[in-house]
């Protein structure tokens, strides 16, 4: 896409990152200027998504998409605790579909509580080398999440985005609650290690 | 404050995922507000989430949004209060501090209050405050179940648990905690199940309480 170009170093992005770099600058552009028009492109390339996301964790289509739009709404109002090195507008959005999804279905089925909040304030500021690293650290948890072997990948996924339990997945699995979990750990000692000299 | 014990990687994941069962979310929480190593961890947790989200298969809109309205909030987003333990997460969900609890007297020297989760949430969550040098509620085995320390102390096979620390102990675990001889100890207790929380509430406190 359009700022491609910004390759840091000898590194080359993958489209995603380069993908991540326009993201944040839409969201900038929100957050400064109100720009309706970055906020429309926002809507195009983030909502099609959290309605999948929201399908995905069990909520009916008509429910998926009031809740993508009330997800996007929340990243208009919010677009001014964004802080641009702060990670990556994907992640940003992500967090906020998670607590909405968790917040409203709360509501109708049980449901857990995520204390919202967190996630959502801005942080402190963070050196513009930071920001760089934040893409090569979001670049490698995906080449990670992408090698997984299958029995670790369906783990994460079943908890990401199908939004079970440990204990939930163990059932679906027909496996011991420790070993969902042992699962969960390897994925991520392999995410962690992969980001190691990152800070 | 010095912290030792930590919720499990797992545990955290699942929070950061959001799948995480509301009693036990709230555990993490709380010890988020105390702990910046866990929740920087959660911090990375929340790029997994980001990195599969990004590519799931979208669905299209039915509708598409023209010009955002300036929509008043909804619901305020409440921030964390600070860093002491009794003005977070908890002082939010009792709606008080700490010492301000009405104290339900479970047996000699235990007392509880049962907070109350999202209706038909499965779970248990409830402080417990013991006397010191009590032998505490064992948790159950199976499911998964969280202990945060508020106040106090309490040992087990495992070490000693201060305040701010986390004890997510496996399912398979058999451990028999004691309240520090001196301060006594107040917890925060979340069990994934009901049904057995309470089995071994009334299992340990029967010759007592005849509950």
């Amino acid at each position: 896409m359009v700022a491609a170009s910004t390759s840091i170093g000898q590194r080359r992005y993958s489209p995603a990152s380069a993908n991540t770099i326009v993201m944040a600058h839409l969201l900038q552009r929100v957050a400064v200027a109100r720009d309706s028009q970055a906020f429309s492109e926002l809507y195009e390339s983030f909502a099609p998504r959290v309605k999948a996301y929201m399908i995905r964790q069990g909520a009916d289509p008509t429910t998926a998409e009031e809740l993508a739009q009330e997800t996007l709404m929340t990243v208009w109002r919010k677009a001014a605790l964004y802080s641009d090195t702060k990670g990556s507008a994907t992640t940003w959005i992500f967090t906020i579909a998670r607590n909405l999804r968790i917040d409203r279905l709360r509501r109708e089925v049980p449901w857990q509580a995520l204390p919202e909040g967190r996630d959502e304030e801005a942080s402190d500021e963070q050196a513009p080398d930071e920001a760089v690293s934040e893409r090569e650290r979001r670049h490698r948890v995906h080449e990670v999440l992408s090698s997984l072997p299958s029995d670790q990948h369906q783990v994460v996924v079943l908890s990401y985005i199908e939004g079970l339990s440990h204990s939930e997945i163990a059932e679906r699995l027909e496996l011991p609650l420790g070993t969902v979990k042992s699962r969960m750990r390897l994925a991520y000692q392999k995410i962690r290690e992969s980001v190691e000299d990152l800070k | 404050m010095k912290i030792e014990h930590h919720p499990d990687a797992s545990t955290l994941m699942s929070y950061a995922a959001g799948s995480l069962p509301e009693a036990l979310s709230v555990v993490v929480a709380a010890h988020l507000d105390v702990c910046p190593a866990c929740a920087a961890e959660v911090t990375e947790m929340e790029r997994i989430g980001a990195s599969l989200f990004e590519r799931i298969d979208a669905v299209p809109m039915l509708e598409t949004m023209t010009e955002p309205c300036e929509r008043s909030p909804g619901r305020e987003i409440m921030q964390f209060a600070g860093s002491r333990l009794d003005e977070g997460v908890v002082t939010r969900l009792l709606g008080r501090q700490l010492c301000d609890v009405h104290w339900k007297r479970l047996g000699f020297g235990i007392w509880h209050y049962p907070i109350q989760l999202s209706p038909g949430s499965p779970g248990d969550l409830r402080l417990i405050k013991v006397a010191p040098g009590q032998v505490m509620p064992e948790h159950g085995h199976g499911g998964s179940e969280l202990t945060l320390i508020l106040d106090g102390a309490y040992s087990d096979e495992f070490g000693s648990y201060r305040t701010g620390d986390v004890s997510d102990l496996g399912d398979d675990v058999d451990h028999r905690p004691i309240s520090d001889p001196n301060e006594g100890c107040i917890c925060l207790i979340a069990s994934e199940e009901k049904a057995r929380f309470k089995d071994v509430v009334s299992r340990i406190f029967q010759p007592l309480t005849g509950l």
